[in-house]
């Protein structure tokens, strides 16, 4: 079978979002089907910041596939114009793992939710993670199921007082990052709905990245779990509350960036800039660095007396194989040794005999 | 030493031993030979579910039952001729199945007082005159063993486990036969230990020149060649001869073929085999969990390869889910399942034909999907190649049953040329055909969707497990068009049968007074007793059904010829089920549900009872 091979077109101008190399917009990527989700949904502005960075890539839209699983997050790939499937619940990450093994080519999206992903599909993460397929995995993580009509969901906080759970929830919550890292993912990052250049920023830093990337987004539902993260994505809150954190750059944070987060061995401290330390003291994000990373993404949780933001950015990108390119070299390999199969000494086997 | 040549027609040798004596090396090591020097033969390897099952007692006995000839072999025998027993529990389990007059083969020294304890005996059998009516040969193989290899350096554990060779060397002996393919396989196998090579290959000839030097043994056995079709043969066991049926109809394709799989008992050996074929391009995946393993084959068959799951019963159960989302996107894939006895993990080394109901209906909502059997070792090559056609012809997955008996079992094969293999037909669309926005869910006229693969400009589509809107594929919850969709994805299915070949008669007549219905497994014991039947001057049948669903399309008209219709099954009774359902007569059943074939005796005696009706 010949199946065309894409051509990366090389991207003109990252700032220009519209107009483009290519001549595909971002209209050319909305497949025209009537959105569905809640009004105020934080969806709709993931999808418009997808839409938005697609034609930055230079892909064709032929070559590029969104698979999603079940819930709210998983129509997502009806109102894109490339192919998608909206499969079964907890599933895409496998169904994905099939296409790109077969099909290297094809730049590979999966669409999830942090129930989809992380509870019925919890599994089939991991098993993408430490594969490293090269694929991108956007988790809209809003903390409830909604599609269900508002049960908790495995990143719900404890004691959540939800339909399934009228006297709070007794799961102790996952961390989507330390998941992701503890699966020993090759890109763990974070975003938010309400933060669109943030997250186009990410979202092209995890088609960038070769290797599975694994983006939590922050969405709010606004119907069954409404203002979840307000504390990190409202404007009058937010600059204390989150850090965004960039390679290379300090950790500062708060209105006045006057807040700053040191690091003593492995112990982080956050510091007010006033008081003595400098911007030449603060801890400088290495994305490289994955135990690095893990404080980052855990430090809220461990020392909950000392007010640490919550964090947000790439907290780390490394490098390991790609499992379609290891799979596909050991063919490469066992053709170059045994020659390409002939099928007729197959069926044959060792031994023959022959009655006349 | 001279000994007497008798000759045989047919012979039956049961192998047995504790799980860690190398039984099934020792089977399929003489298999081989058997069907080099021109037999037909049947096999049916048995053993435990433990890979070393507790030494000694009863449940840790491996089995191995060959039978072959100079006639037409169907089935591995009822009765054994000879039984090799390795220590007092193969005995035990095996004794109640060797003829009368048949030859006992014992190793002494697993008659011990402990092995006597652990297999139950009170008394020692090789004492006793229980054994009178048997022709029974009391040998000392661990020890016989042991003294061959007294020159060579390896501890007495490691030179103990070369007593299957030295058994196998012997009954070579016994049989007339050459050892030499053991010889290189040996060779082959052990080719970086040397000191484990040699002590195989002298084991092997002391138990062969043991029979040669020992005047105990009067008799050896000659067998003739079988009467078979003129052609070139090969061995062949029914899970390699599905992986062998997938990559020709990957070739034949010019699909990439992907496996994602997990492992599971009965069978993991079409991954293995698979696995071993890299340089035909096949790709195998062994997945988290058989969930996953069928999704994946889900994704690549999305991007237009050919994708294969295989697994047995529990695996089928957890891949329901996906099996109705591939029904639903009308993609085509094939299902392996190779029956083992359930429920639950059940019986995982056993065979039982029991997930024939789980295939046709076990998914939630109207979900229709073809279903394959294979019938013989050999037959999984026919099946797998089909079942990869009629998937992509079709678009739709597609599913295969085997069983454990037929995944282990070993039988020659007339096997084909590649270039005579069907032709298959690819409905990949490779470009956009038309100005017109494209459809996914347009059907021709057998009611076939096109594969349109991601790749291709212009064919931009979704698709999902949400309902479709006819032929735009578009989510629809209108009441309406899921009744239309409903009716059209089972016609789609039901056409298939336009397709396949009729039902024919495998044996006897088209008319008569009892048709003997069957599938998958049962063929051999059914072949067997209905052949013999008709040569005792009965109206007896017999035809046996690939094509589970659909249903071949003369198949009523067929039964309806017959005074009495008897459906044997290893289960509860499944096929007889469609088969009153869709004909509304009153078949009979066979039940056997024990983990072990129908034998052809057994057979026997229920068609006459149901002769008699």
């Amino acid at each position: 079978m010949k199946i065309k091979v894409p051509v990366k077109r090389p991207a003109k101008s990252e700032s220009d979002q519209t107009q483009h190399n290519g001549g595909l917009t971002s209209k050319d990527f909305a497949s025209g089907q009537e959105v569905r989700w809640c009004p105020g949904c934080g969806d709709y502005s993931i999808l418009k910041q997808m839409q938005t960075v697609l034609p930055q890539f230079g892909i064709d839209k032929e070559n590029i596939v969104f698979i999603s699983g079940i819930g709210c997050s998983s129509r997502f790939p009806y109102y894109l114009e490339t192919f998608g499937m909206h499969s079964i619940h907890g599933r895409a990450t496998a169904i994905a793992s099939g296409l790109k093994a077969t099909r290297p080519e094809l730049s590979v999206w999966i669409v999830t939710g942090d129930g989809d992903g992380l509870s019925i599909g919890g599994n089939h993460m991991a098993h993408l993670l430490r594969r490293n397929f090269d694929v991108n995995v956007l988790l809209f993580n809003n903390e409830i199921y909604g599609l269900t009509k508002g049960q908790y969901s495995p990143t719900s906080k404890l004691d959540s007082i939800t339909k399934s759970t009228p006297l709070g929830s007794l799961d102790h919550p996952f961390n989507p990052s330390a998941f992701a890292l503890g699966a020993d993912g090759t890109f763990v990052a974070r975003s938010m709905d309400r933060d669109p250049k943030h997250l186009q920023e990410m979202l092209k830093r995890s088609y960038e990245h070769k290797g599975t990337s694994f983006l939590e987004i922050y969405q709010n539902c606004n119907i069954f779990n409404d203002g979840a993260f307000f504390s990190y994505t409202e404007k009058d809150v937010k600059k204390q509350n989150a850090l965004f954190v960039e390679h290379g750059k300090p950790m500062v944070f708060g209105h006045e960036d006057e807040y700053g987060i040191k690091l003593n061995g492995t112990m982080p401290e956050v510091v007010k800039l006033e008081n003595g330390d400098s911007m030449d003291d603060l801890w400088i994000h290495d994305e490289r660095d994955p135990i690095k990373a893990n404080i980052i993404i855990r430090m809220e949780s461990i020392y909950p007396k000392q007010n640490f933001p919550r964090p947000f950015g790439v907290f780390y990108e490394g490098q390991r194989p790609n499992y379609e390119i290891l799979m596909q070299a050991q063919i490469n390999n066992a053709i170059a040794q045994k020659g390409k199969g002939d099928l007729d000494v197959l069926i044959a086997g060792n031994e023959t005999w022959t009655i006349k | 030493m001279s000994h007497i040549i008798e000759e045989k027609q047919n012979v039956v040798i049961k192998f047995a031993g504790d799980s860690g004596d190398g039984m099934q090396l020792v089977g399929t090591q003489f298999t081989n030979n058997t069907a080099s020097v021109g037999h037909d033969l049947g096999t049916f390897p048995d053993f435990p579910a433990e890979i070393r099952a507790p030494q000694g007692t009863l449940p840790g006995v491996s089995g191995f039952q060959i039978h072959f000839g100079s006639t037409e072999i169907y089935t591995p025998g009822d009765t054994y001729d000879v039984l090799v027993a390795m220590n007092a529990a193969a005995l035990k389990s095996n004794l109640g199945n060797v003829r009368q007059g048949g030859i006992l083969i014992l190793n002494t020294a697993g008659f011990d007082p402990r092995n006597l304890k652990l297999s139950g005996y009170v008394t020692n059998p090789l004492d006793e005159d229980q054994l009178s009516t048997y022709l029974v040969y009391k040998i000392d193989i661990t020890k016989l063993t042991r003294e061959a290899l007294l020159d060579i350096e390896l501890g007495v554990r490691d030179k103990d486990r070369s007593k299957n060779m030295f058994v196998l060397g012997f009954i070579y002996w016994l049989y007339n036969r050459k050892p030499e393919n053991t010889i290189q396989f040996i060779e082959r196998r052990f080719k970086n230990n040397p000191e484990v090579k040699n002590a195989n290959i002298k084991a092997l000839k002391a138990g062969y020149n043991y029979g040669d030097i020992t005047e105990a043994f009067s008799s050896r056995f000659k067998v003739k060649p079988a009467k078979m079709a003129p052609g070139t043969y090969r061995s062949i066991t029914g899970n390699p001869a599905l992986a062998l049926g997938l990559i020709a109809a990957a070739q034949k394709t010019g699909l990439q073929l992907f496996y994602g799989t997990y492992p599971i008992t009965p069978a993991s050996d079409v991954l293995h085999e698979l696995a071993k074929h890299k340089n035909f391009g096949v790709k195998t995946f062994q997945a988290e969990d058989e969930i996953a393993a069928i999704c994946s084959v889900i994704g690549t068959a999305f991007g237009g390869n050919l994708g294969v799951t295989g697994t047995s019963g529990p695996g089928v159960a957890l891949k329901a889910e996906a099996m109705g989302l591939a029904v639903m996107l009308e993609l085509p894939l094939v299902v392996l399942n190779i029956q083992r006895a359930g429920p639950s993990t059940g019986l995982p080394t056993k065979t039982e034909q029991s997930d024939l109901l789980q295939a046709v209906y076990g998914r939630n909502g109207e979900c229709p999907m073809p279903v394959l059997a294979a019938s013989t070792p050999s037959s999984c090559f026919d099946i797998a190649y089909e079942a990869v056609k009629m998937a992509v012809e079709h678009m739709t997955p597609v599913m295969v049953l085997s069983d454990g008996y037929i995944a282990n079992g070993a039988e020659p094969w007339k096997f084909p040329k590649a270039a005579d293999l069907k032709d298959i037909d690819v409905r990949i669309v490779r470009s956009k055909e038309s100005e017109e926005k494209f459809m996914p869910y347009l059907r021709n006229e057998n009611l076939v969707r096109q594969w349109a693969v991601p790749g291709t400009q212009g064919l931009e589509h979704r698709i999902g497990g949400l309902e479709k809107e006819d032929i735009t594929g578009n989510v629809s919850y209108d009441p309406d068009n899921h009744q239309k969709m409903v009716k059209l994805r089972e016609e789609k299915i039901e056409r298939i049968a336009d397709f396949i070949p009729e039902q024919t008669i495998d044996s006897g007549k088209d008319k008569g007074k009892v048709l003997v219905l069957g599938w998958g497994s049962t063929f051999g014991a059914i072949k067997s007793a209905v052949t013999e039947l008709i040569e005792e001057g009965f109206e007896v049948s017999h035809a046996h059904l690939k094509y589970i669903k659909p249903l071949p399309k003369n198949l009523g008209k067929l039964i309806s010829q017959f005074d009495q219709v008897l459906i044997p099954e290893i289960n509860n009774g499944q096929l007889i089920k469609l088969i009153r359902d869709k004909y509304l007569i009153d078949a009979k059943g066979f039940h056997k549900i024990k983990g072990t074939p129908i034998t052809k005796n057994e057979l026997k005696e229920e068609i006459l009872r149901v002769y008699q009706l």
